[in-house]
This record gives C-alpha cells, sequence and structure tokens, in this order.
C-alpha cells in the first residue's frame, strides 16, 4: 500500500467574516497550503472538499467544481456533506485516494460560511444535522441535543458543570498564541460558569462560536515527496470511520460516542498503533462535554473518568496527553465544513514542530484527530505519525 | 399537518403523529423485539421487513432532558422549555416536557410521563409533548 504523506497545510484565519465568499475563503486555505507544500496546484490530481450548509448560508450548490476553480486546479472535485464531519470525511477519501494510486497528490479540506447569516438563520442551519422529522420538530437545536448528551452522562457517571468549566478554560489558554484562532483570550472558570444559559446543563461558554473559514491539506503519496524533493515529514499512516443511528434516541447510550470509537478502533489498527502510544490530540469539542465523549471513545480514558481529565491535568498543555493545543473548536472556531481539515492542518504542525505550541510537545511523534458529525452519528479518526 | 413550505406533508410520519395526538402511538416492532418509527420499510437494527405496529405503552420514563433557553425560531415564544427523551417500551421519542417548571431544579429525569400532540406556542405547529403521568 501507497505510503501517504502530508506535504503541506493551509489555514484561513478562523472567526468573524461575513462578506467574504466561500471561494475567496477557500482559495485562500488553498493558496497556503500550496505554498506551504511546494506544490503547483497543476498537480493535483482530485479536490476532495468538504461543506456543510452552504446550500442555505450562500445559496450555493456544486460546490466543488467552483471551489477547484477558486483554486486554480483543473481536476475532478467532489464535495462531502457529513454535517460537522465533512472535512475530516474528505480528508479520509483523499488518504484513500493516494493509497489506491488512483492519484499522487489530492487536495483535501474544506469551508464553511457561517456568520453571513443571522442568529436564527445560523441554529437553523445547524439543525439540519439532526433528524428533521423526530428531533428537530420536537424542538431539539444543536446545543440542545448535546445538553441532553451531558445530562446523561452527568446521571450515568456523576460531573459538574465546574469540571466542563475547565474544558472551555483549557482550550481557551491554549487558542492564546495561535494567528488562525477566533477566540484568542483566556476564559477563567468563574467566566465559563456565570456565562447565561443555553441549554442546561450547558451554558454560553461550553459552546463554540459561530465562524467563517476553510482548511486546505495537499496530500501526497511518500515517492511523489521523494521524486520531487518535497519537505512532507508527516505521515497519514491510520484512518478510520463510523456511524450510529441518527437520532440520540434510537442510540444505546446517550453519554458514549460508539461511532468514534469504531473509528478509532480502525484508525489504531490501520495505524498498527494503541492509545497508549498516542502523544497528542486534536478532538471534535463543539460543546466542552463532546470533548469528554471523544477522549473517552479515543481510549485516553474510562468511561465516565473523561470528565475529569481537564481539571486533572491530564488533557492540559503540560499534562501527559494535551488535547486541543490549537484552541479546539471552542476557541479557535467551529466553521463546520472546514474543521476536520484544520484539525490535520493543527496536529501536522504541531508535530513538524511549527506550530506556536509545539513548545509543549517536543518530542511528539504520533498525534491523533477525532472529527465528529452532528450527535456523533458519524465520526472519522486519523493517525498522523512523524515519519522522517 | 404539514410543517414544510412547500405544503405538502411526510406521508408516514404524519400518520405516525395524528395517531399519538388521538392517543393512538404506535411503533413499528420486529419479530425480534425492535423498536422503530415510521415510514420504515426494513428495521434499522436487524433488517426484518416484517414491522406491525404494536400500541405504545400508556406511560413512559423520561431518560435525559434539557431546558432550552436559546430556541430555533419557530419555538421562539416556547422558551424556556424542556427538552426530553422519553423511553415508551420499544422506542424512544423525543419531546416538550409541559405540566412542570422548566427553572424546576430537581429535573425531571425518571419522571414517568404521557406522550400526546400539542401546539407550539410560537406558531401554533404540532410538536410531540410529554405531560407527568397522572397517578
Amino acid at each position: 500500500m501507497t505510503e501517504v504523506r502530508v506535504a503541506g497545510v493551509g489555514l484561513t484565519r478562523f472567526g468573524s467574516h461575513p462578506e467574504r465568499t466561500g471561494r475567496d475563503l477557500f482559495a485562500e486555505a488553498a493558496a497556503s497550503a500550496f505554498a506551504d507544500a511546494d506544490v503547483d496546484p497543476t498537480a493535483v490530481g482530485e479536490l476532495n472538499y468538504g461543506n456543510f450548509m452552504g446550500s442555505l448560508a450562500e445559496h450555493q450548490g456544486h460546490q466543488a467544481p467552483l471551489m477547484a476553480e477558486a483554486a486554480g486546479l483543473a481536476c475532478p472535485a467532489t464535495r462531502y456533506e457529513e454535517a460537522c464531519a465533512s472535512a475530516g470525511v474528505a480528508v479520509r477519501e483523499g488518504v484513500r485516494t493516494v493509497r489506491s494510486g488512483e492519484a499522487d497528490v489530492v487536495l483535501a479540506g474544506g469551508m464553511e460560511r457561517m456568520t453571513n447569516l443571522d442568529t436564527d438563520g445560523a441554529t437553523e442551519g445547524l439543525a439540519i444535522a439532526a433528524d428533521d422529522l423526530f428531533e428537530v420538530r420536537a424542538g431539539m437545536t444543536f446545543p440542545g441535543a448535546y445538553a441532553l448528551m451531558a445530562r446523561a452522562y452527568f446521571e450515568r457517571y456523576g460531573g459538574t458543570r465546574e469540571d466542563l468549566a475547565h474544558i472551555a478554560s483549557k482550550n481557551h489558554e491554549n487558542a492564546l498564541p495561535n494567528e488562525y484562532a477566533q477566540y484568542r483570550r483566556e476564559v477563567s472558570i468563574e467566566e465559563a460558569l456565570d456565562s447565561p444559559p443555553v441549554a442546561s446543563p450547558l451554558h454560553l461558554y461550553d459552546a463554540c462560536p459561530i465562524t467563517d473559514g476553510a482548511s486546505a491539506i495537499v496530500i501526497v503519496s511518500a515517492d511523489y515527496a521523494e521524486e520531487h524533493d518535497l519537505d512532507a515529514s508527516v505521515a497519514v499512516t491510520g484512518t478510520g470511520q463510523g456511524a450510529d443511528r441518527m437520532a440520540l434516541a434510537d442510540r444505546d447510550h446517550f453519554a458514549r460516542t460508539p461511532a468514534a470509537t469504531d473509528a478509532a478502533t480502525m484508525a489504531y489498527d490501520d495505524a498498527d498503533i494503541g492509545p497508549d502510544d498516542v502523544d497528542v490530540a486534536e478532538v471534535h469539542d463543539c460543546f466542552t462535554i463532546a470533548e469528554v465523549l471523544a477522549i473517552e471513545s479515543l481510549g485516553f480514558a474510562e468511561a465516565g473518568e473523561g470528565i475529569r481529565a481537564a481539571r486533572d491535568g491530564l488533557t492540559t498543555a503540560d499534562g501527559d496527553l494535551p488535547v486541543n493545543l490549537s484552541g479546539g473548536l471552542k476557541a479557535k472556531g467551529h466553521p463546520v465544513g472546514a474543521t476536520g481539515g484544520s484539525q490535520i492542518a493543527e496536529l501536522t504542525r504541531l508535530l513538524r514542530g511549527d506550530h506556536p505550541n509545539s513548545g509543549r510537545v517536543p518530542d511528539a511523534e504520533v498525534g491523533v484527530a477525532h472529527n465528529a458529525g452532528g450527535t456523533v452519528a458519524s465520526a472519522v479518526v486519523h493517525v498522523l505519525e512523524v515519519a522522517e | 399537518m404539514s410543517d414544510g413550505a412547500s405544503g405538502y406533508g411526510n406521508a408516514g410520519y404524519d400518520e405516525w403523529r395524528n395517531a399519538l395526538g388521538d392517543g393512538e402511538g404506535y411503533a413499528l416492532v420486529c419479530p425480534d423485539g425492535h423498536g422503530s418509527l415510521p415510514p420504515r420499510r426494513v428495521c434499522p437494527e436487524c433488517g426484518s421487513t416484517s414491522l406491525p405496529r404494536e400500541p405504545l405503552p400508556a406511560v413512559g420514563t423520561i431518560e435525559t432532558a434539557t431546558v432550552v433557553h436559546v430556541p430555533p425560531p419557530r419555538f421562539a415564544d416556547d422558551a424556556p422549555y424542556v427538552t426530553a427523551i422519553a423511553r415508551f417500551g420499544p422506542v424512544r421519542l423525543t419531546g416538550v416536557l409541559r405540566g412542570v417548571d422548566p427553572e424546576d431544579g430537581s429535573g425531571p429525569v425518571g419522571r414517568s410521563v404521557e406522550s400526546n400532540v400539542g401546539e407550539r406556542e410560537t406558531d401554533g405547529g404540532s410538536v410531540v409533548v410529554f405531560r407527568p403521568a397522572e397517578k
């Protein structure tokens, strides 16, 4: 099987860019990735592009050829939509395409434009990731769904809002030096606890923001990197994907995310590693409780113990396993269809040593990215390793 | 009973919701006992194509709940309201819990409830509702 490398990564600054078009955001991320990779766009054999709600936000369907054009590509282009896991799936398909030998160079990533919508529009847009008939019509919002999971977790295993506040505070602190992050400011435990309620037990500072942004990753075969003398020191050694019943009410457990467990098992087996081998992780913390569920599914904590991980220091920047050194979705921001690619970009920079937080993990060799769709009816996990 | 802008309903779902509103709620239950809600052609657990209707129990139990303070537009005047998931025999339903104080700190998990269909305060649209079961 062909070995896969990350040749370059590109991001826009995440934040509020309500006037900027999706095509302009993605073009910026793509240009940045090509510059980082020292690869010409004409070398790309395929574009795998993630986007969730562009049909609502920009009244723009059929986005893949539009984005290929914006990035200067002349190749087959496909849009992947898996809610908040759209770009994770796009990266995974890129990895599979290079492994299969069908292309030597793939551009993967995604874009989301959200802040041009008002709050009602964004709320309605995000809600379409849930079951429209049986959840949305019953008044379930996106924060409401994670609140139902948080309540179930507390009932089953225990846990407090203060435990969750430690996750928010940690991720905001991590975002401070990250030039791509939407919120580069500290949030204290007290500030998080005192923020207004959104859906109990979750409050405003348990939630990620509404964000515009794009991500792009140049994925190449190791042979191509060698032939073209590319600096592509990080390999994608594992990829996995899992699925679950769409509606939360139809799941076996509300306080577990088996789709992510399945994706992690597949990715670990693929890379021939286990959770104990992981040095650093970027996980899908759309809400603070989501980070808890993620690290349990990834095998970093037992069921019921992930709630304490930030508070006890396991996942802090100076802990044994730093989680979301980028700031995570919570502080870096969550342009839905771009997030999965952004996680790969951040992890690549952390492992290469050119991330502002690389100094926190100077010896890291194995990183994991966890990207989830909806209430984790979809999950994608990737393993990245320092190859040289 | 349509919520869609087109004016068309959702066959299978609308019938189920109307039945729930008439006190005749049902689940689809395959021979292995897996419950699901319509429209279905196969059991999502085992793939069985035999999906006869079974009446829902009159009383269910709330398994998780949240007080929604930031509502979607269709629920703007309903907030704060309680979204809950309750088990009724072979299936769970998601609905709005009424007849309780949303700010009641004791929490509704474990409470016995009856299911019905009510109207959203915001626009009169239909919504699955739970109410505390009469003792």
